[in-house]
């Protein structure tokens, strides 16, 4: 099996190379002339007022909540797939009592109206 | 020595080092990139141990979701490190005696009386056709079903804590719904009234 | 001449050789994927080009065909800048961060039967890993710029990834119920016998689920709004200049081709004929070939260019709207379906 992974880790480090060897070659090749309104961030010609690292809304956390829970879901349901005919009748229905259990919860957020954007 | 444990020693000298960094930095986001990198060489080093299935997942779940969550949080709530440092003394005593105690447990349960290669000897390699994630399918939703549906309603409650803590009951604006917006039909909002053209005057 | 050569090669210890002849074929990977970038960005042009009546890129070389060279050249040349306010160093990094794990995804693509870089069991897993690490470009190019619009278009685009790749993962379960395997070759084995044997036909609501969530993941159109340019300008790459945004696009772009080659291997057989079964057409047309996963391919591709020069940009709303409320219900539905197509062992895919 280790030896299967042995390409993957060179096309990893080979991937990084893949992006810093354009960099390189732009950097060289590109032309450097600064200058203050150059390097100050794109606000559409406004002065930027503010920081840019404002809070945000709560909901993008609550996504990322949702998320990491069906994202795990996911990953329950991946081995209970690829053995689905060799589990038999008792694996099918575990699973089926996982996911109402998880219905439960993505109609309760949907009631809620967690998943309403306006 | 072989090349495994060449790549052994790389990758578990980049965890250390960035688990260090963690929290050594001093810059949140930093630190949560450090983290990343942490997640991602240990699901390296399970590769190596053959535990195909829990590393990609390591990858998948850690580094592909609860990290993003760290990312989002850490970016945006913006937080202003100076007046947290402010009780630094004064908690420090409490904080080194947690630490010690959590130390002593961590050496008790750590020690050699449990762990090293006579009790957990390294997995042998496997055969080509050996498959991991069929492996722990098998056994996790026969065996192991308990745990398996207990862990679905720790899920469930993730959920409900979730929305309880961060949804606010608000509605200033006005929602459209598309589905509706999509069936008006022309007789919903064109009516067409005959006028009687003026009479004209005399 | 060769015999050098060998003796070279018998010169040099197992391991690198093992090195050697790996970077070999990862080079064989890559060059032709890089071509098929450059010419894909051509073939946007020119498409959409033609559906709205104009004849697209046209002076550089015969047809314009020279023109992805050019804007390689062009973007090489230009300044690399790099905002004041912004952290160096993040902001360098993303860009490889977004291409690194886009271009490692393909290890484990098998392009025709045995064709394979690295043929590791759970090769669906690990691609759905290595994509989902493709966020943390967006994020980490947003957060470093220091600007509003990166910022803004960064964390939309994270919001709405995250949210489709849910979708995604739903609907790729589906197709290891159906395959019984993780492995993409023998996802497309389980498929033998002709066109309705594929996938497409028993999992048809997670094929469209999955090809549309593909093309959110990629942030195309009509899912483009953190690159929404009448509100936000560009969205999480306002701030970037020459290859570095160059760098962005090539991972952009090399997404594309993947999710195009996976649904080609996912649902519509791989490299499997869609003549596979009937009499003498099948030996006339030579059975498998890669030729046919390009080919596929290349029509979902084609789909791609094809929605963005026909449908208006989704509402932010909309988007997340149809990610939630409509894809996930869909695609749980249909889950349990399978589920019981298999437990009852309905043929001809599931016996």
């Amino acid at each position: 099996m280790l030896e299967n992974y042995v390409p993957i880790l060179i096309f990893l480090v080979l991937g990084v190379l893949f992006g810093v060897v354009p960099l390189l070659a732009n950097f060289v090749l590109g032309p450097h002339k600064p200058d203050a309104e150059k390097l100050s961030p794109y606000e559409c010609g406004f002065e930027a007022f503010e920081d840019s690292r404002m809070k945000f809304d709560v909901r993008f956390y609550l996504v990322a909540i949702l998320f990491i829970i069906f994202d795990l879901e996911i990953a329950f349901l991946f081995p209970w797939a690829v053995v689905l005919d060799e589990i038999g009748m008792f694996g099918f229905m575990a699973m089926v009592v996982f996911l109402l259990v998880l219905v439960i919860g993505f109609i309760y957020e949907w009631k809620k109206g967690a998943l309403e954007w306006e | 020595m072989m090349i495994p444990d060449v790549i052994f020693y790389i990758f578990a000298t980049a965890l250390v080092l960035a688990s260090l960094m963690v929290v050594v930095v001093r810059n949140p986001v930093h630190a949560a990139l450090y983290l990343i990198l942490a997640f991602f060489t240990s699901a390296c080093i399970w590769i190596l141990l053959e535990a195909e299935f829990l590393a990609l997942t390591l990858v998948l779940v850690y580094v592909g979701a609860v990290m993003v969550l760290f990312l989002f949080v850490v970016m945006m709530l913006d937080i202003n490190l100076a007046p947290l440092r402010e009780g630094y003394v004064k908690a420090l005593p409490v904080g080194l005696g947690v630490a010690a105690v959590m130390f002593a447990e961590l050496a008790l349960i750590l020690g050699p009386n449990r762990f090293g290669l006579q009790t957990t000897p390294a997995p042998s390699a496997h055969d080509p056709g050996y498959s991991n994630t069929k492996e722990l399918g098998r056994i996790l939703y026969t065996q192991y079903v308990y745990p398996f549906e207990i862990a679905a309603v720790i899920l469930l409650v993730a959920i409900v804590a979730a929305i309880a803590l961060t949804m606010r009951a608000r509605r200033q604006t006005k929602y459209v719904r598309p589905e509706m917006q999509v069936n008006v039909k022309r007789e919903d909002r064109l009516r067409i009234v005959k006028v009687d053209s003026e009479r004209r005057w005399r | 001449m060769i015999e050098t050569i060998q003796s070279v090669w018998v010169g040099i210890p197992p391991a690198l050789q093992v090195v050697l002849w790996t970077l070999v074929k990862i080079l064989a990977l890559v060059l032709p994927l890089m071509v098929v970038v450059a010419y894909l960005t051509l073939a946007e042009r020119k498409v959409i080009g033609y559906i709205q009546i104009r004849i697209g890129p046209n002076r550089v070389g015969p047809r314009g065909l020279l023109q992805p060279i050019a804007d390689a050249f062009k973007l090489i040349m230009k300044e690399m800048i790099i905002p004041s306010s912004a952290n160096r160093f993040l902001f360098l990094l993303a860009p490889l961060i977004a291409l690194a794990p886009a271009l490692a995804a393909w290890a484990v693509v098998p392009m025709s039967e045995g064709l394979v870089l690295s043929n590791i069991d759970a090769s669906l897993l690990y691609i759905l890993a290595m994509t989902s690490m493709g966020v943390y470009g967006i994020i980490i190019a947003g957060w470093a710029s220091n600007s509003k619009y990166s910022f803004l278009g960064a964390m939309r685009s994270a919001a709405q990834i995250v949210s489709y790749e849910i979708a995604m993962g739903f609907a790729l379960v589906g197709v290891l119920m159906a395959a019984h395997s993780l492995n993409l070759s023998s996802i497309v084995d389980a498929q033998q016998g002709g066109f309705l044997n594929w996938f497409w036909l028993p999992l048809f609501p997670l094929f469209l689920v999955y090809f549309i969530a593909g093309v959110a993941e990629t942030n195309r159109a009509p899912f483009d709004v953190a690159e929404g340019e009448s509100e936000i300008v560009a969205g999480f790459h306002v701030e970037y200049s020459g290859m570095t945004f160059g760098i962005f696009m090539l991972a952009e772009y090399i997404n594309m081709v993947l999710v195009a080659i996976l649904t080609s291997i996912l649902f519509l057989g791989g490299w499997l004929s869609p003549l596979d079964g009937i009499p003498w057409i099948e030996d006339w047309m030579g059975g498998p070939s890669i030729f046919w996963l390009l080919g596929k391919a290349a029509f979902f591709l084609f789909m791609y260019l094809w929605m963005r020069a026909t449908f208006p940009r989704y509402r932010y709303d909309q988007i997340m709207r149809l990610g939630w409320k409509v894809f996930i219900p869909i695609t749980i539905v249909w889950l349990l379906v399978v589920g019981v197509l298999v437990m009852g062992r309905v043929g001809p895919w599931f016996d």
